[in-house]
This record gives C-alpha cells, sequence and structure tokens, in this order.
C-alpha cells in the first residue's frame, strides 16, 4: 500500500522532527575543569555562542586630574562634586552615550532625557534623580564587591547596553489570591528564567531582597533534626535560582559544584565562592539602591505589584561568564570606581546608603 | 514443513470468537461483545473481548476517571479556561499538592491544594479496587495470584511517595505533584534537598533490579524466539516436559556464561527483579527525610562513595577571607567566553 507507507514516511518525519526540535544539532566541546572522573566539565557549542556585547569607546580621551571640581563650577552636585570638571562632564557624556536611547524626540533627547534643559540642576526630572543614586550604586559595587567584581569592574553599560532600562530586570510575582482561576501556584509556566522546567518562578523575590535568606536547602548532617526543615518545595525554589544562575552566565551546573554534593563547598569550584559574593552584592544592590526608589519612577517604570525593576544575575551577566566577555571598560571612569566623599552626605530618597564595606561582614554574619 | 511464525503472528483465525468457560461461581456475567482486529492481530490474539467489567472494575474505572478529569479540570483552570494555552503549556501544567504551610491536615481549600488530597483519594481507591481485581479474576480463573502481588508492589512504591511519607513527615507538600515536568522537577528536587538520592543504597538497589529487569527480559525473550523453532516458545509445556528447545536453550547460556536458568526459573528471575524494583525503591524514598536527611554524608560515613581530593575553596559565609586569597587563585579556571575551548586536560591528582 503506496499511501499507507507514505503516510508511515510523513509521520516518522513529523514525530522524529517533534522529538529532536529542542536539540541543538551538532558537535559539542567539552572542556574538563574538575578531578579526572566526576564529570565536571564545560560543554559548549560552537554554533550557539552567545556574543559577548561591544564595549562602545570612550567619548573622548579622558581629561588629565586638576582644575576646578565640578562641585565648586556646577550647582547642586551631590555625588561627583569632587571630580574634577573636566572629568565630570567627560563622565556624564559617557553616560549619555551608555543610556539615553537613539531613537528619542528632541526635547527628551542627550542631557534632556535627565536635565531640565533650562536649568540642569534642577532635580525636578526623575530619571536624574534616579541617576544619581544609580551612580552610587555602580561606585558601591566597584569599591565594596571587588570580590565579585573584580578590578574588572562595572559600569553604567555592563547592565544597560544603551537602554533607558536594563533589558534583564526582574519584579516581584503576583501573590496567590487562593482562587483557582489562573493560579498556577507561582511555577509551571515555561520560561527562559527556569529553563524552561516547571520549576517556581518567584525565587527572585524569595533569594534577591535585602531580607533573602541564604539558596541552601541542604541538610548538614545525616540524620533529620531541627536545624533544616526546607521541604521539597523550597529545594524546587532552590534549583529555580540555580537555574538562573546557569543560564545567566551561559555555564552548566558543574561550573561551580560537583553535582555529587552540591552542598559541600570542599568539593566546588572557585567560581562558586564568586557566586556567593556576586548574591550578596545583587541582594545588597536591590534593597538599598533600587527598591528605596519606588517613590521616584513614574508607574510605567514599575512592576505589577509597584516596584521597580530590580537586578538579578543576568542584568550584568548577559549569559557571560564575564560581562561583555570580560572586557576592561570601568578603567576609563575612574569616577564610578570609589565611592565618593561627598557621597555619605548625598540626597537619598528614602533609605541611607548601605556602608558597603559592612554588607558581606552582616551577611555573613547572617549565615547567608 | 515448518513455518517459523513467531515474530508476527502470519496466520489470523476468523470464525466464532471464543467466549472462554461459563462461570461458575459467583462472578458477574461478561461482556459478550467481540471482534477481531487485523492490526492488533499482527501483535497478538485478533479477537477483542469478550471484557469482564464487574463491579469492582467499573468503581475503579469511575473513580480513576474522576481523578483525571478532575487533574485535567483544574490544569484548565489554572489557564483560565483557555484551550490553547491549556495545550501548549500542557506539559508544564499541574495539580501540585498542598503547601508546607497545611502540614498534613485534610482540611485544606481545594484551590490551594484541597483538590490535590481529593484526587490522591480517588486515584488510590481506583488503583486498589483494580488490584482487588487483578486478584479476583485470577482466583475466578484457578490462576495463581502473582500479577496481582507483583502490581502490590508497584502499588506500595506509590502510596510511600504520595501518602505514607508525606504523613510519617507530617507534611502533604512533601509528596508528588501531578504532571508531567512538575513531577519530574520533584524529582529532581527531592534529589537535592536530601543530599543526592544516588547515594541510597536502596535508590541503588532499585536501579539494578530495573536496569536487570530489562535485561533479563531481553535474555528470555531472545532465547525463546532463537528456540522457536524448535517448539521452544511453549514454554509451559517444556517446563514438564524438557525438549530440545529447552536443552539447546540451557546450552547455549551454559557455554556462553557458565549457567543458565530454567525453562521455569527465568520466570521467577524475571517476577522477582520487576517486584524488588518497586519494593527496594519504596523503602529508598520512606527511609528518605525519616532516617537520612543527608545521603551523601551518609554514604561518606559508611565508606560507601569515594572522597575526592578537596578543591580546598572555603564557604566564604564562614570566613571572610576572599575568595582571591584562597588556595586556588579563583581565576585559574575562568575562560574567556568568547575563545573557543582547548582540549581537554586534567588537573590536579591525575
Amino acid at each position: 500500500m503506496p499511501s499507507l507507507s507514505k503516510l508511515t514516511a510523513a509521520a516518522v518525519l513529523v514525530v522524529s522532527s517533534l522529538a529532536l526540535g529542542a536539540c541543538e544539532l551538532g558537535p559539542k566541546q567539552s572542556q574538563q575543569t574538575g578531578y579526572r572522573g566526576t564529570g565536571i566539565v564545560q560543554i559548549v557549542d560552537p554554533g550557539n555562542v552567545v556574543a559577548p556585547g561591544e564595549v562602545p569607546p570612550p567619548p573622548y580621551e579622558l581629561p588629565a586630574p586638576g582644575g576646578q571640581t565640578a562641585g565648586q563650577v556646577y550647582q547642586n552636585v551631590k555625588v561627583l562634586a569632587n571630580v574634577s570638571q573636566e572629568e565630570f562632564d567627560y563622565t556624564m557624556a559617557a553616560i549619555t552615550q551608555w543610556i539615553v536611547p537613539a531613537n528619542l524626540p528632541a526635547e527628551e533627547a542627550g542631557c534632556n532625557y535627565c536635565h531640565n534643559a533650562e536649568n540642569l540642576a534642577d532635580d525636578s526630572k526623575y530619571t536624574k534623580v534616579v541617576a544619581r543614586r544609580m551612580i552610587q550604586m555602580t561606585q558601591n559595587i566597584n569599591q565594596n564587591y571587588s570580590d565579585h567584581v573584580k578590578q574588572t569592574g562595572v559600569t553604567c553599560y555592563t547592565c544597560h547596553r544603551g537602554n533607558a532600562v536594563p533589558e534583564y530586570v526582574w519584579t516581584d510575582p503576583k501573590p496567590s489570591d487562593g482562587r483557582l482561576m489562573g493560579n498556577k501556584r507561582g511555577q509551571n509556566t515555561p520560561s527562559n528564567a527556569v529553563a524552561y522546567a516547571s520549576l517556581p518562578l518567584d525565587t527572585y523575590a524569595k533569594y534577591m531582597r535585602g531580607n533573602s535568606g541564604p539558596a541552601r536547602v541542604i541538610s548538614k548532617t545525616i540524620h533529620p533534626t531541627t536545624a533544616n526543615r526546607q521541604s521539597v518545595k523550597d529545594a524546587e525554589g532552590n534549583y529555580a535560582i540555580m537555574m538562573h544562575l546557569s543560564q545567566s552566565l551561559g555555564v552548566n551546573c558543574t561550573y561551580c559544584h560537583n553535582s555529587r554534593s552540591f552542598a559541600r563547598w570542599e568539593q566546588s569550584s572557585p567560581q562558586r565562592a564568586l557566586a556567593w559574593y556576586g548574591l550578596q552584592m545583587v541582594k545588597n544592590t536591590n534593597e538599598e539602591y533600587i527598591h528605596p526608589l519606588a517613590n521616584v519612577f513614574p508607574a510605567n517604570r514599575l512592576g505589577p505589584q509597584g516596584d521597580p525593576y530590580k537586578t538579578n544575575c543576568a542584568t550584568c551577566h548577559q549569559m557571560q561568564r564575564k560581562p561583555l566577555g570580560g572586557a576592561q571598560m570601568a578603567k576609563d571612569y575612574p569616577a564610578l570606581r570609589t565611592v565618593s566623599a561627598a557621597a555619605a552626605t548625598a540626597a537619598v530618597p528614602a533609605a541611607a546608603p548601605a556602608t558597603g564595606a559592612a554588607a558581606p561582614a552582616a551577611a555573613a554574619a547572617a549565615g547567608n | 514443513m515448518v513455518r517459523y511464525q513467531n515474530i508476527f503472528t502470519q496466520v489470523q483465525l476468523h470464525g466464532h470468537p471464543e467466549m472462554g468457560m461459563p462461570f461458575k461461581d459467583d462472578s458477574e456475567p461478561r461482556i459478550k461483545a467481540t471482534t477481531f482486529s487485523y492490526w492488533l492481530g499482527k501483535l497478538g490474539q485478533a479477537q477483542i473481548g469478550p471484557v469482564y467489567l464487574g463491579k469492582l472494575g467499573l468503581a475503579s474505572l469511575l473513580l480513576g476517571t474522576l481523578a483525571f478529569v478532575i487533574i485535567g479540570l483544574n490544569m484548565l483552570a489554572s489557564v483560565n479556561w483557555n484551550p490553547n494555552v491549556f495545550l501548549k503549556e500542557f506539559f508544564w501544567l499541574a495539580l501540585e499538592p498542598p503547601g508546607p504551610e497545611y502540614g498534613f491536615s485534610p482540611m485544606v481549600p481545594l484551590a490551594e491544594g484541597g483538590w490535590w488530597i481529593i484526587t490522591g483519594f480517588f486515584l488510590t481507591a481506583s488503583i486498589l479496587l483494580w488490584w482487588a481485581r487483578t486478584y479476583r479474576r485470577a482466583r475466578a480463573l484457578g490462576m495463581g495470584t502473582h500479577v496481582a502481588w507483583a502490581f502490590a508492589s508497584a502499588i506500595w512504591l506509590y502510596l510511600v511517595l504520595g501518602f505514607i511519607r508525606p504523613a510519617m513527615l507530617g507534611s502533604w507538600s512533601e509528596a508528588v505533584p501531578f504532571g508531567i515536568f512538575p513531577h519530574l522537577d520533584w524529582t529532581a528536587a527531592f534529589s537535592i534537598r536530601y543530599g543526592n538520592l544516588f547515594y541510597n543504597p536502596f535508590h541503588a538497589l532499585s536501579i539494578v533490579f530495573l536496569y536487570g529487569s530489562t535485561l533479563l527480559f531481553a535474555m528470555h525473550g531472545a532465547t525463546i524466539l532463537a528456540v522457536g523453532r524448535y517448539g521452544g516458545e511453549r514454554e509451559i509445556e517444556q517446563i514438564y516436559d524438557r525438549g530440545t528447545a529447552s536443552e539447546r536453550a540451557g546450552l547455549f547460556w551454559r557455554w556462553t556464561m557458565g549457567f543458565n536458568a530454567t525453562m521455569e526459573s527465568i520466570h521467577r528471575w524475571a517476577w522477582w527483579f520487576a517486584v524488588l524494583t518497586t519494593l527496594t525503591g519504596g523503602i529508598g524514598i520512606l527511609l528518605t527525610g525519616t532516617v537520612v536527611d543527608n545521603w551523601y554524608l551518609w554514604a561518606q560515613e559508611h565508606n560507601f562513595a569515594p572522597a575526592y581530593p578537596d578543591t580546598g575553596v572555603v564557604d566564604p559565609s564562614t570566613t571572610l577571607i576572599p575568595p582571591s586569597e584562597v588556595v586556588i587563585d579563583p581565576n585559574q579556571m575562568v575562560e574567556d567566553p568568547g575563545a573557543l575551548p582547548e582540549a581537554p586536560s586534567q588537573t590536579q591528582g591525575s
């Protein structure tokens, strides 16, 4: 029966293409990164490498230090007052290039995106208040979280990449209303954030706020004790946030862990400690610098629960092990590298700025 | 000439359907409708029916259908009754058990896991009634009850996962959700929470019996097909009247590996391997979280798992030594992500 064999052939074709639809065909390259026989290996699909992204050149050559400071020349400079006026202008030019979208109408383009064109010192635009706080945030990360960002550091561009709002952000999920309709219990939705598993989606709020507990569910004892009452559901949340780390860096579990025992530090690679500092940095950034801006942002810059767009690992990393391929960008912008002396008196919309140096210590004391 | 017929049945008998022996005990009447299926006849018996439904079968099917429909309607409700989203996200959707906040209370709001408890009750009742049906039908035919007891072993694992272990830990949230990907994610999370289930020796035994079952099934099936030309497929006759098929099959395995099962014992091997898969698996699950909370540590304690050299990494939350001062340079393994990996290299200890 030719019609039957044709049908069978078509069915085989359809079924096999469906079955293989999610596969990345072609040879992979694997690299051993741990002890032999433990499967600690990184696998790269050469046909599927994400480009690290281009670093924009500085607007012009970095001016030599010296001369009058920005605080002496301009009004209402609260964070970068001690930077020379020339370097201040240079930094402002760079920030405009990094953040202000290119396709804006003239009245909002360039400096006008944040500044009142009539009076550049005026704080009437919310973008200026936010930008000031974001400069403090960048300085805090570079100075106090060098355990994570090393000497490479970060700039506004590390996250923004030419967008007013960084591409990879999160907001608080809608809490369960106790109804059946449309209630997925915070999970069971195909999403890149959890590697297309059915794992919980509310884990940024669970693990990336200032008061978040540690992402640790595995017991430190052989037998059950009251010290660890976490459930399998907690383990699913932990699993989900780890999938986010994995997706954000384009690595698999064994980049940090020996999968025979995810919990044991002496079996883990040094990258796991780097990631731990990164998680402390994200918690501090979200809680001290971004969340307090909730009253400053207009409604269209807030999530459905009225909270600002916050950071996670993907905000900077964007599927790279090192953001921007590890490009040394911050070295060209010294004003962003250390917390300004004037910052202590800077206008802060809500909460006081974190005393950054104490932040990791406080986190450690909390056992995070 | 003898024709070799046991890959596909090449001869199909169509005539008056075989209705079986008349019932003598208190069995209910069978559904007399029968038909012949040419295509099913390629794989097995071409005659379909008569079916014995009975009260147990009817109750089991009704309760099972009820559970199936409740799961489906809960999934459909979770996507606002949108059939397109239901189809698109079907593999992700679930009926989740109650959260840890409800403990093991039977009184849980329907939308917060109450439907899961009700569904679990219906499904369990359906399965237990079906078990009783396999037992009663075997007895009615004058058979042994081997099928029922093998099924009971699977029911044991099902009950441990969904009821006995959650009851012992006092939390419904320890149970498995109904859903395709959700139950798989549960499995992975379960292993992670309890320190890697691969170091659970009963899990290891279960895997041995599971893979062993497939191996035995393949060996037995292949052996019988191979001696089909000597009448080896008449296994029952060969058990009490050993012929050349049995002799050759036994010789083959003695020559190959020095030992052979008998025409009778191979079926006991297969039955026990299958039964022990879920029996040991259920024990392993039951011990997890009740007796052992971290199987990796248990395996280290009992020299059940090898130890590998330390990487020298220290939990940064317990010390404030920055990773840059830890024994290993943290930049050592950080690669340029744009660069293609080099050939694999062995690290310390090799």
